[in-house]
């Protein structure tokens, strides 16, 4: 029996969409096509199966995705990945936060500054950069959002130049769409 | 100029921002791909065009993206003075209840650029309810969702832009 998944966590969760999955089977060209893009070595998700009943935007969202979270350059991996767990922890995406808390802990090799964050929010005991990466990518994430000139200046006190402020607004913001979606198009669950 | 964000935040020519921005211009391609994904796609599905534009310029007034609005309310423009008959852009009024399914749209729109952390099964329910089809349902969210994004980029960009 699965149970619907309200606390945040970094055990990831299953995804329960409320909207029907697409059968392969029966796809479109469109849809087909969109689904190529997506790695071919794994099953492909119910969640990328609800995305494919809009062919369109699915075919783009793969590369975009990637790249926002993993081209060279710029702003550290685990940085990036921080970005996304602000703005999932302000939208309460419990899947989302939950796997790129656990991204963020692999690179980093330790959870005790996503176990704070899910605990404490912007209270949490960081140091000074991770605290003002996580503090401008949660107010960014409200709504209206929130960027001021002293937010940004917050972000260049702790050393952050104009590339990583871009690419931590990128990815921060990447998550506000993906929340968006994934809390609202299914929920996520425990077992199976 | 090339691609909507960077003309709605003035994003300046060149510089520290024009430069990281060209570290980017693949990704940044890909969001101006996204946008006419959402936007103006060849398939809209049971979203025309118009209603796109419509709820595009609501989010944008609701998220107070002085460039965006103005770049929607232009789109909106281009389709005609019949496009919007409801005043839908802006951002206090609401369908009536004789047009339940744009009443339940506009209601998803608003829940979900507004306080996306609140919204449940429930809400997909009354899509669906208001006769909007599973395709519908995801095309909307897609919508939203983007251009949550989009006003987001643009509001850093205006603000790091203005600084240089």
């Amino acid at each position: 029996m699965s149970r619907v998944i309200h606390k945040f966590t970094t055990r990831v969760p299953t995804w329960r969409p409320h909207v029907t999955p697409i059968d392969y089977e029966q796809a479109t060209p469109a849809q087909r096509e969109a689904l190529k893009e997506t790695p071919s070595n794994t099953k492909i998700s119910d969640y990328v199966l609800v995305l494919a009943h809009d062919p369109e935007s699915l075919r783009i969202r793969t590369s975009l995705f990637n790249g926002i979270m993993y081209d060279k350059g710029g702003l550290a991996r685990e940085e990036r990945e921080l970005g996304a767990v602000a703005a999932s922890v302000v939208n309460r995406c419990i899947y989302c936060a939950a796997v790129h808390a656990q991204r963020y802990n692999n690179i980093v090799g330790d959870d005790r500054v996503m176990g704070d964050i899910f605990l404490r929010g912007k209270e949490a005991d960081l140091d000074p950069r991770t605290r003002a990466i996580l503090k401008f990518g949660m107010r960014l994430s409200e709504c209206p959002p929130n960027v001021t000139q002293e937010d940004i200046g917050s972000l260049k006190e702790v050393g952050l130049n104009d590339q990583e402020i871009l690419d931590l607004t990128l990815s921060t913001t990447l998550f506000g769409w993906a929340n968006r979606l994934m809390h609202t198009l299914g929920e996520p669950v425990s077992g199976k | 100029m090339t691609n909507v964000i960077e003309a709605a935040a003035n994003v300046p020519s060149t510089g520290p921002l024009a430069d990281a921005l060209g570290m980017r211009s693949k990704l940044m391609d890909l969001t101006q791909a996204s946008y006419k994904a959402a936007l103006l796609p060849s398939d809209p599905g049971g979203l025309a065009l118009e209603t796109r534009a419509v709820f595009a310029c609501r989010m944008a007034k609701v998220c107070q993206q002085e460039g965006l609005t103005r770049h929607y309310a232009e789109l909106l423009s281009s389709y005609g003075s019949e496009a919007d008959p409801l005043s839908l852009a802006t951002t206090d009024s609401h369908p009536p209840a004789s047009e339940p399914r744009l009443a339940a749209m506009v209601s998803y729109v608003d829940l979900v650029t507004r306080s996306p952390k609140d919204a449940s099964e429930s809400d997909i329910e009354r899509l669906r309810k208001a006769d909007i089809n599973e395709s519908d349902i995801v095309r909307l969210a897609g919508l939203v969702a983007f251009v949550n994004y989009q006003l987001r980029v643009a509001a850093v960009l205006s603000v790091m832009g203005e600084a240089q």
